[in-house]
């Protein structure tokens, strides 16, 4: 049976969550990457979404605009989540966050932050952008448009949203980093024989 | 044909060429993602790969891009010196961005700098991107059309060595690029190495290397070797599809090369998401089109 996350989210819904678990979520998820963290954090913007009762989505979407005005989300995927390092912690102190999904992973510094305030951060597969738009119900609005496309808050109601894989949980767990760590320490080794291999490359 | 009726044929062929390259991954890039599912056995990587191939084909379905980061356009182009409208090219190509960001629609991403507000139809200072190869005594046109989204551009990167840091020096700096940012670039990649005498000539060999078909080699049967090497190597370290763990990192490393000054080694690295949206089309001098690559497709 999928494991059915629903917005808005306390701590208690999430805290039994593990790393390498798979959940879908339904309810609000809004869009906010590079340029919304810097105007909250860094020009202390009051955020018109209220992110404590909604999932945030490290990603921008195609959005078409019907005739009426209504949107209609073309495609939507989740973009490197690694760029928002630096502020994701912060980010999630003030706003009361308590779901994060991208792409990749991310440091030490959010996974510090999804431990002392409760949160975690997911993985949605990447480039699986017409899949996830059919998973989102309606577009309820935009706020911060003049940002453009890919960097406004798009405002979704989505339906069993996912696979969803936890990246991050409750407890600090990093499963990106615990990865990265097991990736560097192979390479060494299999460097080597190639190291080897074109040794004799510049002898003529 | 007169210029104006040229343009505008070049101009709504390259739209619909555009749209197919958006929505439909080429024949040889699905081949080889199928031959990647085929190798990976963990449940993660499984559902992974199920929605890989569940969108790929959910977007033919609804005629929409598969991945939303729809990137900036690249027009890699091979002109014959005898193909008579090379004048309106480059234009035909802004314009047929324009009108494909609208009408597909693309994701608007294109940012000028020191103006830092979105254009909104993703053409900018000297955007798209266009590169130009001419081909002597030649009267076709060659395109080549790359969607460069913002992950897999993350990673790339060229630095300039020395003789005493050696053809070993490229390996490691393959590696690094793979197994850093390139986790995140939506593996499986397409490895782009490009080598030369200095950053930019390799930056731009790594490009040229990556956008080449699957399953062609460099000429010379020791950097043919090197590439499969480096392929082999980098599925050993145990990434795999979304930087997850599994077996293949990359689907193929490419090289490409030019001389180099006796006192340099210059390497670039460029990797190629798994959505690798790359698609050919030939004109010839009628403006006829052909294209390459995706069975069954026709404009």
């Amino acid at each position: 049976m999928k494991k059915e996350l629903m917005t808005p989210l306390t701590a208690k819904d999430i805290e039994a969550l593990r790393i390498g678990d798979i959940v879908y979520l339904s309810g609000t998820l809004v869009t906010g990457r590079d340029d919304v963290l810097r105007r909250v954090l860094h020009e202390h913007m009051e955020c018109p979404v209220d992110f404590s009762k909604a999932a945030i989505f490290h990603g921008g979407p195609i959005i078409r605009t019907n005739v009426d005005g209504t949107f209609e989300c073309v495609a939507i995927g989740p973009t490197s989540s690694i760029r928002m390092e630096n502020d994701q912690a912060d980010f999630i102190k003030v706003t009361g966050l308590k779901i994060i999904i991208g792409k990749g992973g991310m440091g030490e510094k959010t996974a510090a932050g999804c431990k002392k305030y409760k949160c975690i951060h997911c993985v949605y597969p990447g480039g699986c952008a017409v899949k996830a738009a059919d998973m989102v119900e309606r577009v309820e609005g935009v706020e911060w448009p003049e940002l453009g496309m890919p960097e406004a808050l798009w405002i979704f109601r989505v339906r069993q949203f996912g696979p969803l894989i936890v990246s991050i949980d409750t407890q600090g767990n990093n499963l990106f980093t615990e990865n990265l760590a097991r990736y560097q320490s192979q390479k060494e080794k299999c460097e080597a024989p190639i190291i080897a291999s074109v040794k004799e490359y510049q002898k003529i | 044909m007169q210029k104006e009726e040229a343009e505008k044929k070049l101009q709504e062929t390259m739209e619909k060429f555009m749209k197919l390259v958006s929505i439909r991954l080429p024949d040889d890039v699905l081949e080889k993602l199928k031959e990647c599912r085929d190798k990976e056995s963990s449940d993660m990587q499984k559902v992974i790969y199920d929605s890989y191939f569940e969108n790929l084909d959910v977007a033919i379905k609804e005629q929409r891009p598969c991945c939303q980061d729809t990137g900036l356009l690249h027009f890699y182009l091979k002109a014959g010196s005898e193909f008579p409208y090379l004048g309106v090219v480059e234009e035909a190509l802004r314009k047929a961005t324009r009108n494909a960001t609208r009408d597909i629609p693309l994701r608007q991403n294109t940012v000028n700098f020191f103006e830092e507000r979105n254009t909104k139809d993703n053409t900018g200072e000297r955007i798209p991107w266009i590169h130009w190869d001419i081909v002597p005594d030649d009267d076709h046109l060659e395109v080549c059309t790359y969607y460069a989204g913002g992950g897999c551009c993350l990673p790339g990167c060229a630095k300039v060595f020395t003789p005493f840091d050696g053809y070993g020096a490229i390996v490691k700096y393959v590696f690094d690029a793979v197994a850093g940012l390139g986790v995140n670039a939506c593996p499986p990649l397409i490895v782009g190495v490009g080598l030369g005498t200095n950053v930019e000539n390799a930056a731009v060999l790594s490009k040229i290397a990556y956008l080449r078909p699957l399953g062609t080699h460099h000429p010379n049967p020791k950097g043919a070797k090197m590439e499969r090497d480096l392929c082999d190597g980098l599925n050993r370290l145990g990434i795999g599809a979304q930087g997850l763990p599994g077996k293949v990192a990359a689907m193929e490393v490419h090289i490409e090369s030019s001389a180099r000054h006796t006192a340099t080694i210059a390497v670039g690295v460029n990797v190629a998401c798994y959505a690798h949206r790359r698609g050919f089309i030939t004109f010839d001098r009628d403006l006829k089109a052909t294209i390459r690559g995706y069975r069954g497709a026709e404009l």
